[in-house]
C-alpha cells in the first residue's frame, strides 16, 4: 500500500492502527462505554471480571469505562495544544524567516528566554498563578511548546527560501502569501508533519504529567495521567489497577513514534524517489 | 600480445571484469559498473573518461576496496601487484588504503580537517601506520611541497587549510596522498572545481609529480582536454561500461566508437568554432548599465564602475573566475542586490534599484535562468505550474490559455506535450534546464539572464543547451546576458564579451575584438589557460610563460 507515493512499512501500519483505536475509544467513549465513569458500582479494588473488565478503581467505578472517558480528555487536551503550538510556532517561524532582521532576533530571543526555563516549572508558576482547567491547560502547553515548532519551522524555511526557486517567485513578483502558500509550505510539510507527531507525543505526556501532579484535570474527571495517580496507592498492594491507564500512555506514545519515524524516513529519503 | 608481456614487467593493477552494483529501498538491482577491465604499469596514468553516472569514481573507488553506501562490488578482480584486493579483511584494507593506493578528490576544501594545520593532516597517514617517523615526515613532506611548487615549502604545512588558496590546497592533498609513497594515485576530478588560470599549475604539478615518482595513476575527469595533458592512455565509459580504450593520441585523433567520436567533436568545436558574428539590431541598447557600483554589507566594492550595454539580439557573455563579481552584477541588474552608484536603463528609462519598487512589467521583461536547475524548480509542482505560473501571472490567462501556452513552450524546447503533469524529479538534468528556459521564455522577455546555466551539465547535454538558445534568439530576437566561466562556451554564443577580474570590468566589446591580439594581459591569460584537446598543450603554455616571466 501506498501513501504520498511511499510505501508503508508494517510498522507504521501497527501504528496507525494503535492511534486509531486510542482515537477511536476516545471519540465514541459515550456511547461504548459501558458504565458511568464516575459512578461507583462496587467494592475498592475489585478484580477484573466479566462485568468489569478492567476490574474497579479504589472508589469502585468500572475502571474500562474510565480509562474510555480519560483517554478523551489526555488525547482532546495534547491534541488542541499542539494544534495550538503549530498554528503559532508556524506563524512566527515563517515570519522570522521570510522578514529577517529585528522580526527574526525579536522572535529568536523570546524562544531563547522560553526555553531557559524548564518547561514544568513554566507550567506550575502559570497554573498556580491562574487556576487549573482545561482551557488554561491546552494555553500553557501550546504556548510552550509553540516555541520548540516556531525553531523547526523556522530551520526549515531558512532551508528553502535561499533555493533558486524561492528567488525566482520573488523575481517574478510574486507576493508574500503566493511565496509562503505555494513555494515555501509545501517543501516544509514532511518534516512539519513528523514534528507534530513528536510535539503531540510530548503534550500528551506533558498532560499526564500535570494531571500526575495534581495540576491537570480536577476529580471526579480523569485523565489517564491522573488515573495513574489516583491508582498509585494500588501499586504497594500489588493491584494491576494503575498499570492500565501508564500502559495507555505509553501505547499511545509508541504509535505515535511509529508513524513519525516513517515520516521522518520519507522526508530524508531523497526527492522522488520510490515514488 | 603486448598485454601479456606488460604483465611480467611491473604491472602495478589489473582490474578484471569489474562490476557493481547498488541495491536500492525497493530491492531492486542497480549495475553502476558493468564488466570494466583494465591495466596499469608503474608510471602509467589511465585516464578515465564520461559523462556523470558514467560510473568513472566509481571504479575509482573500487581501487580502493571501497564502494559507497548502497553500493558493492559484486563480480570480477581487482589484481593489485598480482594479489585480488576483494579477499582482503579490514586491516587488510586499512593497510591499503592511503599506504598503497591513495585518493585525490575533487574538493580538497571539503577533505581537509578545518581545525588542523596541513602538515599534521598530510603526515598523518605516514605515521599512523608506522611508515616513518615524525622527522622523515616533516622532511617528505617539505620536499614535496618543494616539488608541487607551494610557496614558502618550508613553512607551508603549518598553516590552516583556510589559509591557503583552492589550488595550493588541492596540491597540498596530493601531497597527503603522495606521503607513504603509494604505486597507485587515484585523481577524481581534482581540477574540476579550480578555475582555468589555476587549473594549468595544479594539473603541471601533478604532471610533474606521476613523472618523478613514476607512480602509477587514475585521472578521472568529464573534461577530454584535462585527460589529454596527463594521461597515457584513456578510457572512454558510457552508463558503467566501457566504449573504447586506447592510446591517448589514437582516442583523440581517430576516435572508433561513435560516442567517443561525439565527445571529441564537442571539445573540439569549444575551441575551434568561429567567433559569432555581431548581429544586434536597433541602434538603442535595451540594457544600459552606466558605471555600476555594489557591494554586500561593508564597504568593500563587489562591482566596481562596471558599463555594459545590451542591444535586441545581442548575445553578451561576462567572463571572470570566481569572486570576479559576475553574478553579483547579474544581481544587481536584477535588483536582488540594490546598486549604490551609478544608474541601468532599461528600454531608455532607468530601472528602479530596488526589486520590490520595479513594476510587473519591467520585472517580466528581464528573466533570470540558473546555474542549477535541481534547486531552481519547485520539486512539488508540475510543469504546468512551473511553466504555466509566469503565463498566468503576467499575462492573466484563463486555465485552458495556460495550458495551450504551456503546450506550445514544451513543444518549443522540444519536450513532449505529456510531459505537462511531471514534477522536476521525473526529469533528466538536460530537461530540467530546458524547462527553466521554458518559465523564462513564458513571460516573453527582452533579456534573458543565464547565469552558467551549463556548468553543471555534461559536455553533450550542454552542446544541446546553447543550440536551443541560439535557437530561440533566432526566432524571439531574445538578448541574452551570459554569466559563465567557460571560454567554450563563449566562443560558440557570444556576439559580445565583458572580461571582469575583482568587480572590475578589463575589457570589453564584440568577441571577435576582445580574443584576438591584441589582448589585454588579463584575457590573454584567461585564454591560454583554456585547456585545449591537443596532448602537448600543457607543457607549450608552461614553456611559453616560463619564457615570458
Amino acid at each position: 500500500m501506498k501513501v504520498f507515493g511511499h510505501r508503508l512499512s508494517l510498522t507504521v501500519i501497527i501504528g496507525v492502527l494503535i492511534i486509531l483505536a486510542c482515537a477511536g475509544g476516545a471519540i465514541f467513549a459515550p456511547w461504548v462505554a459501558p458504565y458511568d465513569p464516575n459512578l461507583p458500582m462496587g467494592g475498592r479494588w475489585d478484580p477484573p471480571s466479566p462485568e468489569h473488565w478492567l476490574g474497579l478503581d479504589q472508589i469502585g467505578r468500572d475502571m474500562f469505562s474510565r480509562m474510555l472517558y480519560g483517554g478523551r480528555i489526555s488525547i482532546g487536551l495534547a491534541m488542541l495544544a499542539t494544534c495550538l503550538a503549530f498554528v503559532v510556532g508556524v506563524v512566527t517561524g515563517l515570519a522570522a524567516t521570510i522578514f529577517g532582521g529585528w522580526v527574526d532576533t525579536l522572535f529568536s530571543r523570546i524562544a531563547d528566554v522560553v526555553l531557559s526555563i524548564p518547561n514544568l516549572m513554566w507550567a506550575l508558576i502559570i497554573l498556580s498563578g491562574f487556576g487549573t482547567g482545561a482551557g488554561i491547560i491546552v494555553l500553557t502547553i501550546g504556548l510552550l511548546y509553540s516555541v520548540y515548532v516556531f525553531r523547526v519551522a523556522r530551520s526549515v524555511a531558512m532551508n528553502i527560501v535561499v533555493l533558486e526557486y524561492v528567488e525566482a517567485a520573488r523575481l517574478r513578483g510574486e507576493g508574500l502569501t503566493w511565496v509562503i502558500l505555494r513555494e515555501v509550505l509545501p517543501n516544509a510539510l514532511p518534516p512539519l508533519a513528523a514534528e507534530f507527531g513528536l510535539r503531540f507525543c510530548f503534550a500528551f505526556l506533558f498532560v499526564a504529567a500535570l494531571s500526575f501532579l495534581g495540576l491537570g484535570v480536577q476529580p471526579p474527571d480523569a485523565d489517564w495521567g491522573s488515573m495513574v495517580k489516583e491508582s498509585a496507592l494500588a501499586i504497594p498492594a500489588g493491584i494491576a489497577a494503575p498499570l492500565y491507564p501508564a500502559a495507555a500512555i505509553a501505547l499511545m506514545t509508541i504509535g505515535v513514534n511509529m508513524v513519525v519515524d516513517w515520516l521522518l524516513s520519507i522526508y530524508s529519503r531523497p526527492q522522488g524517489e520510490n515514488a | 600480445m603486448a598485454q601479456a608481456k606488460a604483465k611480467t614487467e611491473g604491472e602495478i593493477l589489473n582490474v578484471r571484469n569489474l562490476r557493481i552494483e547498488a541495491v536500492t529501498e525497493t530491492g531492486t538491482r542497480v549495475t553502476l559498473v558493468d564488466d570494466v577491465s583494465f591495466n596499469l604499469k608503474a608510471g602509467e596514468v589511465l585516464g578515465l573518461i564520461g559523462e556523470s553516472g558514467a560510473g568513472k569514481s566509481t571504479i575509482g573507488l573500487s581501487t580502493l576496496v571501497y564502494a559507497r553506501t548502497g553500493c558493492q562490488i559484486t563480480g570480477g578482480q581487482i589484481l593489485f601487484h598480482n594479489r585480488d584486493l576483494r579477499g582482503l579483511d579490514v586491516k587488510g584494507r586499512q593497510n591499503l588504503r592511503g599506504v598503497k593506493v591513495a585518493y585525490i578528490a575533487q574538493s580538497a576544501a571539503a577533505a581537509f580537517n578545518p581545525a588542523h594545520t596541513i602538515y599534521e593532516q598530510v603526515c598523518e597517514v605516514a605515521l599512523q601506520h608506522g611508515v616513518m617517523n615524525r622527522a622523515q615526515a616533516r622532511m617528505d613532506a617539505i620536499r614535496l611541497f618543494k616539488e608541487l611548487d607551494l610557496p614558502n615549502p618550508d613553512v607551508f604545512g603549518s598553516r590552516y587549510p583556510h589559509q591557503v588558496s583552492g589550488g595550493q590546497l588541492q596540491r597540498a592533498m596530493a601531497a597527503m596522498a603522495m606521503i607513504a609513497k603509494p604505486d597507485l594515485l587515484v585523481f577524481d576530478e581534482p581540477t574540476t572545481a579550480l578555475d582555468v588560470t589555476t587549473q594549468v599549475e595544479v594539473l603541471a604539478s601533478f604532471k610533474k609529480l606521476i613523472r618523478e615518482h613514476r607512480t602509477a595513476a587514475l585521472y578521472i575527469s568529464h573534461d577530454l582536454a584535462v585527460v589529454a595533458q596527463i594521461a597515457d592512455r584513456i578510457m572512454v565509459l558510457r552508463r558503467g561500461q566501457m566504449v573504447e580504450e586506447g592510446e591517448a593520441t589514437q582516442i583523440l585523433q581517430r576516435p572508433q566508437m561513435d560516442y567517443t567520436r561525439m565527445l571529441v567533436a564537442e571539445r573540439v568545436a569549444a575551441e575551434r568554432s568561429k567567433f559569432v558574428e555581431g548581429h544586434a539590431e536597433g541602434d538603442r541598447p535595451i540594457l544600459d548599465v552606466k558605471n555600476v557600483v555594489a557591494a554586500y554589507r561593508g564597504t568593500v566594492r563587489i562591482i566596481d564602475d562596471v558599463s555594459i550595454d545590451l542591444r535586441r539580439g545581442d548575445t553578451l557573455a561576462i567572463v571572470g573566475e570566481s569572486g570576479s563579481g559576475k553574478s553579483t552584477l547579474a544581481r544587481v541588474i536584477v535588483g536582488l542586490l540594490p546598486r549604490q552608484k551609478g544608474d541601468i536603463l532599461f528600454d531608455g528609462t532607468s530601472l528602479p534599484p530596488r526589486l520590490q519598487d520595479r513594476s510587473k512589467d519591467q520585472l517580466r521583461r528581464i528573466q533570470m535562468i540558473y546555474q542549477m536547475p535541481d534547486v531552481a524548480l519547485n520539486p512539488r509542482q508540475t510543469l504546468l505550474d512551473i511553466i504555466g505560473r509566469p503565463v498566468q501571472f503576467y499575462f492573466g490567462k484563463n486555465r485552458a490559455e495556460v495550458r495551450a501556452r504551456v503546450e506550445e513552450l514544451l513543444r518549443q524546447i522540444d519536450l513532449p506535450p505529456e510531459y505537462i503533469t511531471r514534477r522536476p524529479h521525473e526529469l533528466s538534468g538536460g530537461q530540467k534546464q530546458r524547462v527553466c528556459i521554458a518559465r523564462a521564455l513564458a513571460a516573453q522577455p527582452d533579456i534573458i539572464i543565464c547565469d552558467e546555466v551549463t556548468s553543471a551539465l555534461d559536455p553533450l547535454v550542454a552542446d544541446e543547451i546553447l543550440r536551443l538558445l541560439r535557437r530561440i534568439q533566432d526566432e524571439t530576437g531574445v538578448a541574452f546576458l551570459f554569466i559563465t566561466h567557460d571560454l567554450g562556451t563563449v566562443r560558440r554564443i557570444a556576439n559580445k564579451v565583458a572580461v571582469m577580474l575583482k568587480g572590475k570590468l578589463v575589457a570589453a566589446g564584440p568577441t571577435q575584438q576582445v580574443f584576438n591580439p591584441p589582448f589585454h594581459p588579463y584575457t590573454e591569460l584567461l585564454l591560454s589557460s583554456v585547456p585545449e584537446i591537443r596532448p602537448d598543450w600543457l607543457d607549450e603554455v608552461l614553456r611559453r610563460r616560463r619564457k615570458a616571466s
